[in-house]
């Protein structure tokens, strides 16, 4: 632990420390939210894929969303950056409050998510993928696309940002070719990064590390944190617990569509009810329960 | 068997009115559905609204012929909102249905007895468009060719053609040398002369070849130069940043929309800009016969100009310009080819005893025919169209 302690940067050691006195409850207030939902329910049919009572995500902090499979972490991410619309319940992202308010304008308001199943856009290139993250695009407007000068300097500018983006992520050397010839693992990042090209504040990212190498996951890893350091949150999904552990200053716990636990990494590993879930008891009890 | 009338016939065509306005239709059509990837089956609606709002202006408000070109863009314009309003948020099938029936509800309603005093039923409206008509320079009673140093043919209109000759060899000359050289670049500079020569060449022999009515020449003129202005456009707005969302949205729209692009708002400006486009094609062709007739915007248009821009390629601008060119190449070439060898063989065609052809009226069926059998090798053997990227074809299955 006290190796670990030095290792962190100064933004991981604020978030701790910011963290150190949350109680280890579902639920719990943090002391500076960025994303908070309440009472936010999703059914499909008879099964309830989300029922949120209460959930605050820190500022500044990375946060790791961890349950079982159909536990409905996906299903949250999509009502929070309103891909889905809730049957009932508020949430609120910077103060502001996200009811009935369209899922492209949250990616303006500075909250981006990816996709657990990637979406590149396989017929264009890798850099035009890039290039379509920017917001605020003047040649955007089609009566500007006719008239290049209004957006050509913006447009190098663009470039510029999203090929230091695509070094960083080891993507440059296929910056011209199509995004469909990526392999899964490249697509995860180049999705990522194409994210990243929105400037967001908050980043929600859906199983980020599925398919992509151990080696690389390193360095995946000191880019997410890198991200904390430029001062965005990172809400992201994850099944590999040595990853959770190692990045995340705070743990949420969903089962069956409800946040069973919250905590630090720690907490949480020595948690029952967590474990109660990851094997399944919930599940046992409950079909018993039926009968 | 008369190979210079069949020949004629084909180059007519290649260049023809039919080629021009499915041109300009194809170009509207492949920025909705070979852009955007939205399925627009109702694209002979837009080119009607585009016919009856000339058609009308004179027939019916009574105010020059020529406030039928503004009109027309409003019709379009509503009627892409009609039309997308309420399906461009569904599913990419239901603007598929919407699109057929709307267009047909509009086929429908012009040639309708009630509001024959308004649309003319089914004879449509004619002899509206006289100021263009019988406006100089050229004479509908006499005959033209495209041929640049032809009698019929002055001064400027040689150096126009010779010019948009040229510009049609470079731009025709250097994709013909992108296909010849395949993905290497060595030796394009060679290949592109070769080519752009060998285009130049076939223009004017192909030009001496041409010939057309003062009326129809005039249309050519008018339409081949709006057609160029308008893809010169479309060509640029899709290298630009819309162009880029728009391309987005065929991908997947749900990732363009996580990165904060309203794709809704995009997705209707490009059904309008398309229907918008098309319009110019519906006004093209009913000044070029100087009457409406509501039958022409009938589905199989729709479909017909949809093949036509397959067969040149989706997604490029001059798979939308060449494409509907050689539809009418090929096209014409049967026709006469069979009405050729019909006259030849004494009136009827008989293959082992079966009389394949007994009237001309027949030659009509076996053209359809050759239409099936061109989309059924094109899927087969060039999915990608002429000028289509076959990489990006590949592509498809993730
Ligand atoms: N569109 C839908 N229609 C019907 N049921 C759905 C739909 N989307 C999700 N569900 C159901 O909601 C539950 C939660 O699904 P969700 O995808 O959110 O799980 P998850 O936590 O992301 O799982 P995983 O770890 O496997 O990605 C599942 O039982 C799933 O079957
Ligand atoms: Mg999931």
């Amino acid at each position: 632990m006290a190796a670990d302690e030095q290792t962190l940067s100064e933004t991981a050691r604020i978030a701790r420390a910011a963290l150190a006195n949350v109680a280890p409850e579902p639920g719990v207030a943090k002391p500076d939210p960025i994303m908070t939902a309440e009472g936010v329910r999703r059914s499909f049919g008879g099964i309830t894929a989300v029922d949120v009572e209460r959930v605050e995500i820190q500022r500044g902090s990375i946060t790791a969303l961890i349950g079982p499979n159909g536990a409905g972490k996906t299903t949250f991410f999509n009502l929070m950056t309103a891909f889905d619309t809730p049957d009932t319940g508020k949430w609120w992202f910077d103060g502001k409050d996200l009811e009935g308010v369209q899922a492209h304008k949250t990616a303006d308001m500075g909250m981006v998510r990816t996709f657990q199943l990637t979406k590149s856009l396989t017929k264009m290139s890798v850099i035009e993928n890039m290039k379509l993250g920017a917001t605020g695009q003047k040649g955007e407007k089609w009566w500007n696309g006719l008239l290049p000068f209004t957006w050509m300097a913006q447009e190098r500018e663009i470039e510029a940002r999203a090929d230091a983006l695509l070094a960083r992520f080891k993507l440059d050397h296929m910056r011209n070719e199509y995004a469909g010839t990526l392999s899964g693992g490249q697509r995860k990042l180049l999705e990522m990064s194409r994210a990243l090209m929105t400037n967001p504040k908050l980043v929600m990212l859906d199983e980020p590390m599925a398919g992509v190498n151990p080696a690389l996951k390193q360095s995946l890893n000191q880019h997410i944190k890198g991200l904390r350091d430029e001062g965005m949150t990172v809400l992201f999904v994850e099944h590999d617990m040595d990853m959770v552990h190692d990045i995340s200053d705070w743990v949420i716990v969903m089962a069956e569509g409800m946040i069973i636990a919250e905590g630090t990494p720690d907490q949480i590993s020595s948690n029952p009810a967590v474990i109660d879930a990851y094997l399944g008891a919930h599940q046992g009890k409950s079909l018993l329960e039926d009968m | 068997m008369n190979w210079s009338n069949i020949f004629s016939a084909t180059l007519s065509a290649f260049f023809g009115v039919n080629a021009m306005y499915f041109a300009l239709s194809a170009i509207g059509l492949n920025v909705q559905f070979g852009y955007a990837g939205l399925l627009n089956f109702g694209q002979a609606g837009f080119m009607a609204c585009g016919a009856y709002a000339v058609g009308m202006t004179a027939h019916y408000y009574g105010i020059s012929f020529w406030w039928g070109i503004p009109i027309a863009v409003v019709y379009a314009v509503i009627f892409g909102l009609i039309m997308g309003v309420p399906t461009l948020r569904l599913r990419a099938d239901y603007l598929a249905i919407v699109t057929i029936a709307l267009a047909e509800c509009v086929r429908l309603i012009v040639r309708s007895v009630t509001f024959k005093k308004y649309f003319g039923g089914s004879d449509g409206i004619n002899q509206f468009a006289n100021s263009f008509v019988n406006r100089t320079p050229f004479n509908p009673s006499s005959k033209y060719s495209l041929y640049p140093f032809s009698d019929s043919v002055n001064a400027i209109g040689a150096v126009l053609l010779l010019v948009s000759f040229a510009v049609c060899s470079v731009l025709l000359g250097h994709m013909l040398a992108q296909k010849w050289a395949k993905e290497e670049r060595q030796g394009f500079q060679s290949k592109w002369i070769i080519c752009g020569v060998a285009v130049m060449v076939f223009l004017l022999v192909a030009s001496k070849q041409t010939e057309y009515d003062g009326l129809s020449f005039k249309s050519l003129v008018v339409g081949w130069i709006l057609a160029a202005i308008i893809a010169g456009f479309i060509y640029m707005l899709m290298r630009s940043p819309w162009g880029r969302v728009i391309k987005g949205i065929r991908e997947d729209e749900d990732a363009v929309r996580s990165l904060g692009k309203n794709v809704y708002s995009y997705k209707l400006q490009a059904l309008i800009l398309g229907g918008v486009i098309a319009t110019f094609s519906g006004i093209m062709f009913s000044v070029s016969r100087g009457s409406v007739q509501p039958d022409n915007y009938s589905r199989d248009v729709t479909f017909y100009v949809l093949t036509a821009l397959v067969l040149g390629g989706l997604a490029k601008v001059s798979g939308s310009i060449v494409g509907p060119m050689l539809f009418w190449g090929i096209l014409s070439f049967v026709d006469a080819f069979l009405n050729e060898l019909t006259k030849s063989w004494g009136g009827h065609v008989d293959i082992f005893g079966i009389p394949l052809i007994t009237e001309s009226s027949h030659i009509g069926v076996y053209v359809q025919v050759v239409i099936g059998l061109m989309l059924v090798f094109l899927m087969v053997f060039r999915p990608q169209g002429l000028f289509g990227n076959k990489k990006e074809m590949a592509l498809d299955g993730r």
